[in-house]
C-alpha cells in the first residue's frame, strides 16, 4: 500500500532539486515527540479553558494518555468568535491586506510546515496511529501542497464585469463570507486542516476551528506556526473540545457565518438542523461514504488488487472514500479473491513508528472500535464469507486484523454501512449495467472507481456513477487542484480546486447607473 | 535620509524635494503594485525586517556574468564579437557582453526544443513544481536584490532606489503570481452535440522567442518569462543591447532554482541580428516584443515572412490624461508630473498629453511647471536625486530634437528644454503649455522628461481629442464626478485607464494596448492566452448522459 502512496507523491517532489527530502532520506522518528501546545488559542494566544476543565489525548497504539488539553466549550466558543468578528471588522488589517500578502502569509505557513515536516509527522503518528512512513511522506507534504495551492488563489479569485441591459455598469465583488466555523475529523488531522484553512484564507474569512478530540496535538502545534508567520490576531482561532458540546455550540452560534463540517453523515444532519434553527449560516458537508470499486475483467489483474487493497485499507481503513464494496466480474472473481486475501494476509500491521509498518491502530475511540468489531460479527452472522482476519490484532491498543468478506450480498449491512475500519468486501457481478445500478444503490455517493482498459466501459461507467470522484484504473488519487466531495447523504459542496473557493465567497453584484452605455 | 518607515515613505521623502508640500500618494503612481502598502499594515507582505533601513547600493559592485546563457551554461558568441555595456550617468565602460548573433539563436532554439520534447523532464514535470520553481526564483530574486537594484541602476541609469523599490518588487511579486498560477490553469470539459466527451487541454505553444526593452530590463524579464513558464513553453530572451546585465544574473538564479536545461536561454545582442533571427526563426513557435511601434511592424512582418509564428506586440504610447476642474488639483498635478517624469520620462505609459479643463488651466500649468524645476538630477545611486541619465545618445539627440521641433511649432516652454550638464545625456525636465494636437510634441512618442499640457473644455472635445492618435496603451481621468469618470473611461481607445491615479499597475491587472500600441495582453490571467494552445480532444462514447 505504502508503495503506491510513496510512488505517486516522492517522485514529484524529487523531481526537483535542492529539495529538502527525498524517498530515501525519510529520518529515523522520535516515538516520543515532546508537546510544545495544549492550550485553547484564540486572538494569537494560548488561553485555559473558562471552564478550566481539560481531557487526556491518548495513543492508540498503547492506550497510554500523551497529555492534557485544555477542553473548549460554548463560553470558549464565544470568545474566538468575538476575536475572530473582530478580526474581520471593516477596515481591519486582515480585511485591508492585499489579496498577494494574504497569499503570501500562505506561501510562508507552508514553508513552516515543510521545515517542522518531522516533527509534525512523529505528533501526528503519536496521536493519530497512523504509521510514521505515511505521515511523513503523505500527509504533511499533502498539507504543504494544499496551502501552496491556495495561496496561489488568494490574488486571481477574480469578480467580473457584466454586460446588463441598460445604461448601467455592474460588476460582481468576490468577498469573504466572514467568520468560519470548521469542524474537522481525527483521520487525517493535519490534512483536514490544511484543507479547510487553505480556501478560508486565501479568500479572506476568518476561521473559529474545533478539532477532534481524539487527536487535538498537531493542529495546535500548526496554530504556533499561524502565529508565527505573521497572521493577525483573531484570524484563525482554534479550539479542542466535544463535539455535543464546543461544536455544537459553533453550528448553532447566531455570529458564525457558515461553518464547514467533515465526518460522520449523522453528525452532518445535525450540523445543518443547527444552522436551519440558528442564523441560516451557510453549511458545506463532507460526509460519510460507501463507495464501490468496479473491477471489470479486461483490468490489469495485479494492478486492481493492489490498487482495491490500498483503496479500502489505506490509513487503517479510516477512509471516507474507502473503496468498501468491491465489484468483481464473475469470470475473474475468484483469482481476485485469491490475490485479494494473500495481500491482505502480508499486511504488516504494528508500531506505526516501525518504518515496515503498514497498519498501525485504529483511532482511539472506544466506540469506534467496537463498532468496527460489531460489524465483523454481523458479515458472519448475514452470511458473508470470512475469508481472513476477523479479529482484534493485538493485546493492548486498538489494532484490527485486515479482514477480507466474500460472497458480500448487497443487502447486507456490511455492505451497506460505512464500516470505516480495515474490513473489505467483494462483490460479485455479470454485467455492466447490473454493476451500474448497484453500485448506484446506496445513500452514499462520495467516491467510486472502476479498473478497466476499455475506454467504453470506463466512460460509461464513470457518466453512470453518482459519486463526486470517480477515479479510472486508480483510486485515491487526490490533488489539491481537484474538487471533492459528495452527492446525496455524502455532503454538501466541494472542497479542493478552484471549486473549494465558490464555498468562501459571497458574491455581491454592484450596478452603478451611467449616463450613456457604450460597448 | 534616515529613513525608519514604510518602504513607500522612504521612496517618497527621496522623491520629493523637500520644500515640496505634496500628497503622499506618489508611490501609486509608480509601476510595481507598492501602492497599496502605504497605507495599511506594515507587519505584512513584503515588509520585512531587512527593508527597514534604507537601503544602500552595493558599492564597488563587479560584474560577474558577461557571457551568452545556453542549456544553463555560459557560452562565448560563435563570431567572437562583444559588445560594450556603458553606465549612462558617467559613460564609463561597465563591461563587455558576448554578442549573439544568428547562429547562437541557433543553438538556443536546438537547447529550447530539446528541453521541449515530449517526455523531458520540463514537459513531465508538475505545473505545481513548474510553480515551485518560480517561487523558488522569486525567493533568490529577493535575496539579491540589493545586487540587482545596484546593476539595473549602473546599467540603466535609472534611479537606484526606484530600482529597488519598484522594479525589484514587480519583479518579485510577477514571478511569485505566475508561481500561484501554473497549477491553476484549467481546461474545460464541453457539452458537445453527439455522442462524444470532449475536454480541452491548455498546453504550451512551445519555444518561445521574447525581445525586452532597455527601460525596465529586469521587470520585463520577469513579465515575458514568468508567464511563458507557468505555461510550460521554454524561453529564448534577448535583452537590449544597452541593459544585458540583470538579465545574465537572473539567468544565473534560474539555473540555481533549479529550471532544467534548456528552459530558459538568455542572448544578449543587437536588434537587427539577433533579435530578427528571433522573429524569422522557423522554429520558434511564438514571439513576444516589448519596444517601439517601429520594430514592432518588423516583428509582425517577420512572423508573416518565416512560419506564421503567434505574435503579441507591447508597444509606444502617447497617452492622454484628462484632468477636470473638479479634481483635485494638487493631487492632479503630483500624479501628472509623476505620470510623465518616472523613470526619466522612458516609459510607454507615459502620460505625455495631459489635457486641462479652461478653468483650472493656468494653476495646473503654473504648478506643473514648479514641481519640474524642482527635481534634482544627479547621480541615480545617491538618496535624494530624482531623475538620472537618459538611456544612451541616440534617445537623447531624438528627445532634443523633439523639444526644438515644440518650441519651433509655437508651444510655450514653461520651464528645461535643453541639456543638463555638459557631456552627458541628461536632460532638464521640460514642461510645454498651449501645445496643440498637431503639433510634433503632440503626436510622437518622445520618451523622454518633456511634458505637453493642453486645454480643453467640454467631455466630448476632450474623448474626441485624446483618441485622435493611432496609439492606444493608457490614459487616466481626474474628476471626482462618477458620471464623467465612467464616461470617459468607457470612451477612451487604450488598454489601461487610471481614475484619479495614474501607473497604478499590479501584476494581477492585466496590461497591453489597443490599435498601435500592440497586440494581446501581458499580467494577470489573460497574459496566460498568449502562451497557450488549446486542444479540443473529443471522444466517441456509447451512449451520452447529462
Amino acid at each position: 500500500m505504502l508503495r503506491i502512496v510513496l510512488s505517486r507523491t516522492l517522485p514529484r517532489i524529487s523531481g526537483i532539486s535542492n529539495c529538502q527530502y527525498s524517498a530515501a532520506a525519510i529520518p529515523v522518528p522520535s516515538a516520543q515527540p515532546e508537546v510544545h501546545y495544549n492550550k485553547l488559542f484564540i486572538n494569537n494566544e494560548w488561553q485555559d479553558a473558562v471552564s478550566k476543565r481539560s481531557f487526556p489525548t491518548i495513543n492508540p497504539a498503547t492506550g497510554e494518555v500523551i497529555c492534557q488539553v485544555a477542553e473548549a466549550d460554548k463560553a470558549d466558543v464565544d470568545k474566538a468568535v468575538k476575536a475572530a468578528r473582530e478580526a474581520f471588522r471593516f477596515g481591519s488589517p486582515w480585511r485591508r491586506m492585499d489579496a498577494s500578502d494574504r497569499g503570501l502569509l500562505l506561501s510562508r505557513l507552508a514553508d513552516a510546515i515543510e521545515r517542522d515536516t518531522a516533527y509534525l509527522a512523529e505528533l501526528e503518528t503519536l496521536d493519530n496511529g497512523k504509521p510514521y512512513a505515511v505521515s511523513y511522506s503523505v500527509d504533511v507534504p499533502m498539507v504543504v501542497k494544499c496551502l501552496r495551492y491556495y495561496a496561489g488563489w488568494a490574488d486571481k479569485w477574480e469578480g467580473k464585469t457584466i454586460p446588463i441591459d441598460g445604461d448601467f455598469f455592474c460588476y460582481t465583488r468576490h468577498e469573504p463570507i466572514g467568520v468560519c466555523g470548521q469542524i474537522i475529523p481525527w483521520n487525517f488531522p493535519l490534512l483536514m486542516q490544511a484543507w479547510k484553512l487553505g480556501p478560508a484564507l486565501a479568500t479572506g474569512n476568518t476561521v473559529v476551528m474545533k478539532v477532534a478530540e481524539q487527536t487535538p496535538l498537531t493542529a495546535l502545534y500548526v496554530a504556533s506556526l499561524i502565529k508565527e508567520v505573521g497572521f493577525p490576531p483573531g484570524v484563525v482561532n482554534i479550539l479542542p473540545g466535544m463535539g455535543p458540546s464546543a461544536g455544537s455550540a459553533i453550528a448553532s452560534h447566531m455570529d458564525v457565518d457558515k461553518v464547514a463540517f467533515t465526518g460522520s453523515t449523522e453528525v452532518g444532519h445535525l450540523i445543518q438542523q443547527a444552522s436551519g434553527s440558528s442564523n441560516l449560516k451557510k453549511v458545506t458537508l463532507e460526509l460519510g461514504g460507501k463507495s464501490p470499486n468496479i473491477i471489470m475483467s479486461d483490468a490489469n489483474m495485479a494492478e486492481a488488487v493492489e490498487q482495491s487493497h490500498f483503496a479500502l485499507f489505506f490509513n487503517q481503513g479510516q477512509c471516507c472514500c474507502a473503496g468498501s464494496r468491491t465489484y468483481v466480474q464473475d469470470t475473474i472473481y475468484d483469482e481476485f479473491m485469491e490475490r485479494s486475501v494473500a495481500r491482505a494476509k502480508s499486511r504488516v500491521v504494528g508500531d506505526p513508528f516501525n518504518m515496515k509498518t503498514e497498519q498501525g491502530p485504529q483511532v482511539r475511540n472506544t466506540e469506534q472500535f467496537k463498532k468496527i468489531l460489531g460489524y465483523i460479527s454481523s458479515g458472519k452472522r448475514e452470511g458473508a464469507k470470512l475469508m481472513c482476519g476477523g479479529g482484534v490484532a493485538a493485546d493492548r491498543g486498538y489494532f484490527i486484523q485486515p479482514t477480507i468478506f466474500g460472497d458480500v450480498q448487497d443487502g447486507m449491512t456490511i455492505a451497506r454501512e460505512e464500516i470505516f475500519g480495515p474490513v473489505m468486501q467483494i462483490l460479485k457481478f455479470k454485467t455492466l449495467e447490473e454493476v451500474v445500478e448497484r453500485a448506484n444503490d446506496t445513500k452514499y455517493g462520495l467516491a467510486a472507481a472502476v479498473f478497466t482498459k476499455d475506454i467504453d466501459k470506463a466512460h460509461y461507467i464513470s457518466s453512470g456513477l453518482r459519486a463526486g470522484t470517480v477515479w479510472i484504473n486508480c483510486y485515491d488519487v487526490f490533488g489539491a487542484q481537484a474538487p471533492f466531495g459528495g452527492y446525496k447523504y455524502s455532503g454538501n459542496g466541494r472542497e479542493l480546486g478552484e471549486y473549494g473557493l465558490d464555498n468562501y465567497t459571497e458574491v455581491k453584484t454592484v450596478t452603478i447607473k451611467v449616463p450613456q452605455k457604450n460597448s | 535620509l534616515t529613513g525608519s518607515h514604510h518602504p513607500s515613505n522612504q521612496v517618497e521623502q527621496c522623491k520629493s524635494p523637500p520644500s515640496t508640500v505634496g500628497k503622499q500618494g506618489n508611490m501609486s503612481s509608480e509601476p510595481g503594485n507598492c501602492q497599496n502598502h502605504q497605507d495599511h499594515d506594515p507587519d505584512h507582505g513584503d515588509a520585512g525586517p531587512a527593508k527597514q533601513t534604507m537601503p544602500m547600493p552595493v558599492p564597488n559592485l563587479e560584474v560577474q556574468y558577461t557571457k551568452i546563457f545556453i542549456d544553463n551554461e555560459w557560452h562565448e558568441s560563435c563570431s567572437g564579437r562583444k559588445m560594450p555595456v556603458h553606465n549612462p550617468a558617467t559613460g564609463d565602460l561597465l563591461c563587455e557582453v558576448e554578442e549573439a548573433d544568428t547562429e547562437d539563436v541557433d543553438k538556443a532554439v536546438q537547447s529550447a526544443r530539446a528541453a521541449f520534447q515530449l517526455g523531458s523532464p520540463w514537459r513531465c514535470m508538475d505545473a505545481s513544481d513548474r510553480g515551485l520553481l518560480l517561487n523558488r526564483l522569486a525567493d533568490l530574486v529577493e535575496r539579491d536584490r540589493l545586487r540587482l537594484a545596484t546593476l539595473e541602476a549602473l546599467d540603466s541609469g535609472k534611479i537606484f532606489l526606484m530600482a529597488y523599490f519598484v522594479d525589484l518588487m514587480a519583479t518579485v511579486k510577477t514571478l511569485r503570481y505566475y508561481g500561484g498560477w501554473a497549477d491553476k490553469i484549467q481546461g474545460k470539459t464541453i457539452p458537445v452535440d453527439g455522442e462524444y466527451f470532449t475536454y480541452t487541454r491548455h498546453e504550451p505553444i512551445g519555444v518561445c522567442g521574447q525581445i525586452i526593452p532597455w527601460n525596465f530590463p529586469v521587470m520585463m524579464f520577469a513579465w515575458k518569462v514568468a508567464p511563458a513558464l507557468c505555461c510550460g513553453n521554454t524561453v529564448i530572451i534577448k535583452p537590449a543591447e544597452q541593459t544585458p546585465l540583470t538579465a545574465l544574473h537572473m539567468a544565473c538564479l534560474i539555473k540555481e532554482a533549479g529550471f532544467p536545461p534548456g528552459v530558459v536561454n538568455v542572448l544578449p545582442g543587437y536588434g537587427p541580428t539577433a533579435g530578427s533571427a528571433i522573429a524569422h526563426h522557423m522554429d520558434i513557435d511564438k514571439i513576444a516584443f516589448t519596444g517601439s511601434t517601429a520594430v514592432g511592424k518588423l516583428i509582425q512582418k517577420a512572423a508573416g515572412d518565416s512560419n506564421l509564428k503567434r505574435v503579441t506586440l507591447e508597444l509606444g504610447g502617447k497617452n492622454p490624461n484628462i484632468v477636470f476642474a473638479d479634481c483635485d488639483l494638487e493631487y492632479a498635478v503630483e500624479q501628472a508630473h509623476s505620470g510623465l517624469f518616472f523613470n526619466q520620462g522612458q516609459c510607454c505609459l507615459a502620460g505625455s498629453r495631459v489635457f486641462v479643463e479652461d478653468s483650472i488651466y493656468e494653476e495646473f500649468v503654473c504648478r506643473s511647471a514648479e514641481k519640474a524645476r524642482n527635481k534634482v538630477l544627479g547621480n541615480p545611486l545617491v538618496p535624494g536625486v530624482d531623475q538620472g541619465p537618459q538611456i544612451d545618445q541616440k534617445q537623447f539627440d531624438k528627445i532634443l530634437e523633439l523639444i526644438e521641433s515644440g518650441k519651433k511649432e509655437g508651444a510655450t516652454l514653461e520651464c528645461g528644454g535643453g541639456p543638463w550638464n555638459r557631456n552627458s545625456l541628461f536632460i532638464q525636465p521640460t514642461v510645454f503649455s498651449n501645445v496643440t494636437d498637431d503639433m510634433r510634441i503632440a503626436r510622437e512618442e518622445i520618451f523622454g522628461p518633456v511634458q505637453q499640457i493642453m486645454r480643453f473644455r467640454s467631455v466630448n472635445e476632450v474623448i474626441q481629442r485624446a483618441n485622435a492618435t493611432h496609439y492606444g496603451l493608457a490614459a487616466g481621468v481626474f474628476t471626482n464626478d462618477i458620471d464623467k469618470a465612467l464616461t470617459v473611461s468607457s470612451a477612451l481607445q487604450a488598454g489601461m485607464v487610471w481614475v484619479n491615479c495614474y501607473n497604478a499597475m499590479s501584476t494581477q491587472c492585466p496590461f497591453g494596448g489597443f490599435k498601435m500600441s500592440g497586440n494581446g495582453r501581458e499580467l494577470g490571467e489573460y497574459a496566460l492566452q498568449e502562451y497557450t494552445e488549446v486542444k479540443a480532444v473529443t471522444i466517441k462514447i456509447s451512449q451520452k448522459n447529462s
